[in-house]
């Protein structure tokens, strides 16, 4: 029992960097009806940015406030420059410039600071939290900066004006244009929030795991998955979804003989899709009506 | 007024301005199909005569890609589903033939009918569950499929069978006795053939009345079923029918590259073949072919460009060419022909 207790604990403190990205993956999925690809690859660009900024003697509350607005004008112009002139393109086009953001973000970042593994640090500290060696202060913290997030968000999207105009912008983009939302700006500054909250999502997520161009690949599954479980549509779903998918991963490496050691991932995953199969519209999604 | 229109169809188009009655702008596209099919077979015939050994690989190699994302087409283009663990697929039809000539010394041809029937009834039972999944979610269930595939590959109560992660080496056929060709030439013509025969099977499956049925329920699930269509046996059928192609694909790129190994077969194949898709314009099935040659041959040339930024030149390959040709080689040779038509 007691075994159980301290890996629900470890999964929960795995399952914030998850829910993290998942927020972030959430959030473009709110302004485009997409899920981006190129997320993770972003936000590690984002973290190489910070890791540039105080390479160069920046404190750290200095670079990361600078490295938040620097993703979000990236993600702006990644809209703008990309992905409005091929607005009107299917959607499998659409997954493929995903896949080429993908590869030039990658490439890029691997040219610039090369494929070595970097230590980033941690505004929390990597001290134990009250003793326990399962969960660290960092851990602790990445928790606590997610539910504020997560809060953040709920206030944006519900009480304020432009919050409102992106939910209708993203929900149905004719009607909303017909009331006066200016709908290519709002997908605009969905991309512009995605990419800083990704950016956040990096800059917590690199003490834990490093940092190099490939870091993000194996979480961004992670968070797809954590997204999808609890509901696309829905910002607390996607948090409570990546701690779930983080304690289910551990679950299963622990008490599944032979096979959930070798096939943790694939478990998570499996695991996932029979609860879609079941509730295909994740655990706090909505149902999308189609209408004939 | 059919027998004269009949007649002409099969005479040459000089005297065919004669008869000015309907079929005109029809026959034209009948002539451009028919010289572009021997065109392409003409050119497909030679390349072995042509090039070195390694390059006649590298085309054997494209073809084999080729198949492999006709199969996705006909699930992406025709039915509208969507997947990313077309991998796992692919993966199975290589190691079926793999452990069919490795362990039980089965002749390489005989693989390929056993690889697709094997792939066809996985894709079928994984289509089953996944019916009820749409859209995103759908490619979450497959894209788990790409993931595990790999790790379920390297299991160690599968090493007997599967070599764990060293993989498999088998060896290259001999053309047929009396054919006087060398190894790599002899597989190209039997890849050729294959992806021929597969192409033509394709086409008339998309023109048959399950064709119909499957791009009804690509265009209007609801409609389709009011009409009649059984959507979960359409859906799963299409499953099977597309890990079918991949598979046999699967089992020509293991016999044609002698070598099966986990790591090969990750979510970045079945990324592959989505960008091939796309490349080649879904739901056209001669796009396979152009998806088949950029998946092989953009990575090098990209290469070629820069070292250090290879990745980076791919990407940016790929969105000029999303750019230029939204819909891929398919809205192209579209456009290309409405101009010559004009």
């Amino acid at each position: 029992m007691e075994l159980l207790g301290q890996q629900i604990l470890a999964g929960i403190a795995t399952g914030a960097i998850y829910a993290c990205m998942a927020l972030a993956v959430v959030m473009i999925y709110q302004a485009i009806d997409h899920l981006n690809f190129a997320q993770g690859e972003m936000a590690m660009f984002s973290t190489f940015i910070a890791y540039q900024l105080m390479l160069w003697g920046l404190p750290y509350w200095v670079a990361f406030p600078i490295t938040l607005i620097v993703s979000f004008i990236g993600g702006v112009l990644i809209d703008r420059v990309v992905f409005k002139p091929i607005h009107d393109a299917p959607i499998l086009s659409h997954v493929v410039v995903f896949i080429a953001l993908l590869a030039i973000l990658n490439s890029t970042a691997g040219f610039i600071w090369d494929f070595t593994v970097k230590s980033f640090p941690s505004p929390f500290g990597s001290a134990p939290l009250f003793g326990s060696s399962l969960i660290s202060a960092h851990q602790a913290g990445m928790i606590g900066v997610t539910l504020l997030l997560l809060v953040l968000l709920f206030v944006f999207f519900r009480y304020t004006r432009i919050g409102l105009s992106m939910r209708a912008a993203a929900a149905n983009p004719a009607s909303a244009r017909l009331v006066g939302v200016r709908v290519g700006w709002m997908n605009a500054l969905g991309w512009g929030m995605a990419a800083a909250i990704g950016a956040i999502a990096g800059i917590l997520i690199a003490p834990v795991v490093f940092l190099e161009p490939n870091m993000m690949i194996s979480i961004l599954l992670y968070g797809f998955a954590g997204a999808v479980l609890g509901g696309l549509t829905s910002p607390a779903g996607a948090v409570l979804g990546g701690f779930l998918v983080g304690i289910v991963e551990n679950l299963a490496g622990t008490f599944i003989p032979v096979i959930g050691g070798e096939l943790k991932l694939p478990i998570a995953l499996m695991l996932i899709v029979a609860v879609l199969v079941f509730k295909p519209s994740g655990l706090m999604g909505r149902t999308v009506v189609q209408r004939v | 007024m059919a027998a004269p229109a009949e007649t002409t169809l099969s005479s040459s188009a000089s005297d065919a301005v004669a008869s000015v009655e309907m079929p005109r702008a029809a026959r034209r596209d009948g002539t451009i199909a028919w010289v572009s099919r021997i065109t392409f077979l003409v050119v497909a015939l030679a390349i072995p005569l042509l090039f070195k050994n390694f390059v006649v690989f590298q085309f054997t190699q494209m073809l084999v890609y080729a198949i492999a994302i006709l199969g996705l087409n006909l699930l992406t283009g025709f039915n509208g589903q969507f997947s990313l663990g077309h991998s796992a697929f692919y993966a199975l039809g290589a190691y079926t033939a793999a452990i069919m000539m490795d362990q039980y010394s089965v002749s390489y041809i005989w693989t390929l009918p056993a690889a697709g029937v094997i792939c066809f009834v996985a894709g079928f039972l994984f289509g089953l569950p996944a019916l009820r999944l749409e859209g995103i979610y759908l490619a979450l269930a497959t894209f788990s499929l790409a993931i595990a595939t790999p790790q379920i590959l390297k299991l160690s109560p599968l090493e007997h069978w599967t070599g764990g992660v060293q993989g498999i080496v088998i060896i290259k056929p001999d053309p047929p006795p009396g054919v006087p060709l060398n190894q790599d030439q002899w597989l190209y013509y039997f890849t050729l053939a294959v992806g021929l025969l597969l192409y033509i099977l394709a086409r008339n499956l998309v023109k048959s009345r399950s064709g119909r049925a499957l791009m009804a329920i690509r265009d209007n699930p609801i409609a389709a079923r009011s009409m009649g269509v059984n959507l979960a046996l359409y859906k799963s059928l299409a499953f099977g029918t597309s890990a079918l192609y991949t598979g046999i694909a699967g089992a020509l790129g293991a016999i044609i590259i002698q070598f099966v190994a986990p790591d090969s077969f990750t979510l970045v194949l079945s990324i592959a073949f989505l960008v091939g898709l796309v490349v080649g314009g879904v739901g056209w099935l001669p796009g396979a072919i152009f998806g088949g040659a950029f998946v092989l041959f953009v990575p090098n040339i990209a290469e070629g460009v820069s070292k250090g930024l290879s990745g980076a030149v791919y990407g940016i390959i790929l969105i000029l060419l999303i750019y230029l040709m939204p819909t891929g080689a398919a809205g192209f040779v579209r456009a290309v022909l409405s101009r010559l038509k004009s």
